[in-house]
């Protein structure tokens, strides 16, 4: 039994559009996966392709005009609310994007503690602190005056990681230091291999590749494929999606080959393909007919033709 | 850190001495140039029987004619000496007069600043964290009548209610009428202070809970307090751990900021009240052309409204560290 399954999650929020008229945008849109105990799921995809949300939703602190349906098991137990506060920041710790996250006006060693931490926790923190080389000093700072490097370093400490069984880090490496991004990535991977389930979200598919077992790549709010990371080798033969190729081969050791337009915005009245716009096996049928995710070659695509 | 106070002080002080300096100019300016006559004023009544040459020398006995840039420098150096001339209304040195009435005005700001801020503050903070409900909707809509009511008025509401149609407490007066000064008591002056101070606090409630109501709703919108409820903090302990802090800052603004303002209310409220405090003596000062009380209490006033802005700069770089620091300074 996986740890935490995600079965048809969509995200969707109301917004009100001159005066009164109401748009629903869906930014996750039926979205199925599923992270086994001891597994990195990477999580890959641009900015605004709905993975922070994802991570919020699994923690439950969407606001509250945005609605979800589908589910979240977490051990086969439905993850909802009254699950959640026992699990909240012991079991299940997030590792958020940005210092922001960060109480502007509270000492960072102060924030590290939180209410359900005992002195192993603390002891944990202290030795992350040194495996980083945060010095003594830095528990002392406000969040303001953190450097980039350090703040990414912090923002990983703020989970108390023994006690942990599933963690979602939320772009936990950019701006780093390449030594330290290995550092972090390391962590995570010997928490896997502990048996901790890692949702490592990110916009750095080489970070994710590095440590993942699984890659789902995001493209305006759908999951268009989930991956063995073993997928991604040559010149992406195996891999599914014409928007997974795409990116594989966007990499400059994979041929440096950019790919014209953007991600386009969700709003309720798409109809066929998102990627149609920017497909290289565009068809006359992607412009009409919506993709519904399905296997193949043992992992999941979303593409009227992939084979 | 006691190094930083001293500088911090040291500015104010310069900033205090400029502040000063132009306010007395601009008022004894515009008291020259007001259509009060303070001759007219002192005589009142007895202008039928007070003749041109018995004004003339009373106007030469108190120096008002000579041109007004001696005038000024004249009471700018006894004022240099500690000397604030003579309330021409009063009969009495002006630093007694504003000594007395200070004490009495200062209580009364005093418990209605205290009242207002308290009760402001919680009052925001609930209707923050149950917005949109029963209890917010009641909050806002007494902050939205309250902010747009003139103090006076709900003075005289209050008077007609307590005072006139309950009879429980005094009509006005800071003390019981016929009573020898040393038989007042603190009973009768807090009984007389009561309404004074209710319609002073009432009316500051509005501004500091409806700013603090805003801020936390803020404050709750942004990612750490997302981030601190993803590590499991909720309710009272999540407010109390990262809410209050972070909205403090505005309370503080508003709250010492708001000392003209309740010098400004006190006028008025006192006026209502003919309670004797500073702002009674400053409408009296106005109004019947005593320059040099009116000159005391301005710089008396503009020392209180400075005091307060001084104060919530310290507090500021006491609540908020990165007014304290710099990104680079380690603490």
């Amino acid at each position: 039994m996986p740890l935490l399954e995600v079965n048809k999650l969509s995200i969707s929020f109301v917004q009100y559009v001159k005066g009164s008229v109401q748009q629903r945008i869906t930014v996750v849109d039926e979205l199925d996966f599923a992270i086994n105990e001891g597994e990195i799921v990477a999580v890959v995809g641009a900015s605004g392709s709905g993975k922070s949300l994802l991570a919020h939703a699994i923690m439950g602190i969407l606001p509250k005009n945005v609605e979800t349906t589908g589910s979240i098991l977490y051990g086969g137990e439905l993850l909802d609310e009254k699950l959640l506060r026992r699990h909240r920041g012991r079991e299940i710790a997030l590792v958020p994007q940005s210092i922001s996250f960060l109480d502007p006006l509270m000492r960072v060693g102060k924030q590290l503690h939180t209410r359900a931490d005992g002195e192993v926790q603390d002891k944990e923190r202290d030795s992350l602190f040194e495996r980083f080389q945060l010095g003594k000093h830095v528990a002392r700072l406000f969040p303001f005056q953190l450097s980039g490097g350090m703040a990414r370093k912090v923002l990983v400490s703020t989970a108390a990681l023994g006690r942990t069984r599933l963690i979602i880090a939320d772009e936990p490496t950019p701006g780093m230091h390449p030594d330290d991004v290995a550092e972090a990535l390391g962590r995570f991977k010997q928490l896997a291999e502990g048996g901790c389930a890692v949702l490592f979200i990110t916009h750095d598919i080489e970070a994710a590749l590095r440590i993942a077992d699984k890659v789902a790549v995001f493209y305006a709010g759908e999951a268009i494929e989930l991956a063995a990371a073993d997928d991604f080798k040559g010149q992406g033969e195996r891999l599914r999606h014409p928007y997974t190729k795409a990116l594989w081969r966007a990499l400059p050791q994979n041929g440096f080959e950019p790919i014209t337009g953007t991600q386009p915005a969700r709003s309720s009245d798409v109809q066929g393909c998102l990627f149609a716009a920017r497909c290289s096996s565009y068809a006359e049928d992607c412009k009409t007919k919506r993709p519904e995710s399905r296997e193949v070659r043992g992992g999941m695509v979303r593409c009227l033709h992939a084979t | 850190m006691i190094n930083g106070i001293m500088v911090f002080a040291g500015k104010k002080l310069i900033r205090l001495a400029a502040l000063l300096a132009s306010v007395s100019i601009i008022t004894f300016a515009l008291v020259a140039m007001s259509p009060i006559d303070p001759v007219q004023s002192y005589i009142g009544a007895d202008v039928m029987r007070v003749g041109a040459e018995q004004r003339q020398e009373i106007a030469a006995y108190w120096g008002l004619d000579r041109p007004f840039p001696e005038r000024f420098i004249k009471w700018t150096s006894a004022l240099l000496q500690g000397d604030m001339g003579t309330s021409m209304i009063y009969r009495e040195p002006v630093t007694h007069v504003i000594a007395e009435r200070f004490m009495h005005s200062a209580l009364l700001m005093a418990f209605a600043w205290l009242l207002s801020g308290v009760i402001g503050f919680i009052a925001g903070v609930a209707a923050a964290m149950r917005k949109d409900s029963w209890l917010d909707r009641l909050i806002k809509s007494y902050c939205y009548t309250l902010a747009s009511t003139p103090s006076f008025w709900i003075g005289l509401l209050l008077m007609m209610i307590f005072a006139v149609w309950l009879g429980w407490l005094p009509v006005g007066m800071g003390v019981p009428a016929g009573v020898l000064a040393e038989n007042v008591t603190w009973a009768d002056r807090l009984r007389h202070m009561v309404m004074p101070v209710l319609t002073l606090s009432v009316v500051g409630i509005a501004p500091i809970a409806l700013h603090t109501r805003q801020k936390l709703i803020d404050v709750m919108d942004s990612d750490f307090i997302l981030f601190a409820k993803a590590r499991g903090e909720r309710g009272l302990g999540l407010l109390l751990r990262h809410g209050l802090r972070n909205i403090a800052l505005p309370a503080i603004t508003l709250q010492f900021a708001s000392f003209g303002e309740l010098f400004g209310g006190a006028v008025l409220a006192e006026q209502v009240f003919s309670y004797p405090g500073l702002g009674q003596a400053t409408v009296e000062a106005g109004l019947r052309g005593d320059v040099p009380l009116l000159m005391g209490l301005v710089l008396c006033s503009t020392l209180f409204v400075f005091t307060g802005n001084a104060l919530a700069d310290y507090f500021y770089r006491m609540v908020d560290p990165r007014l304290r620091y710099r990104k680079e300074e380690r603490a």
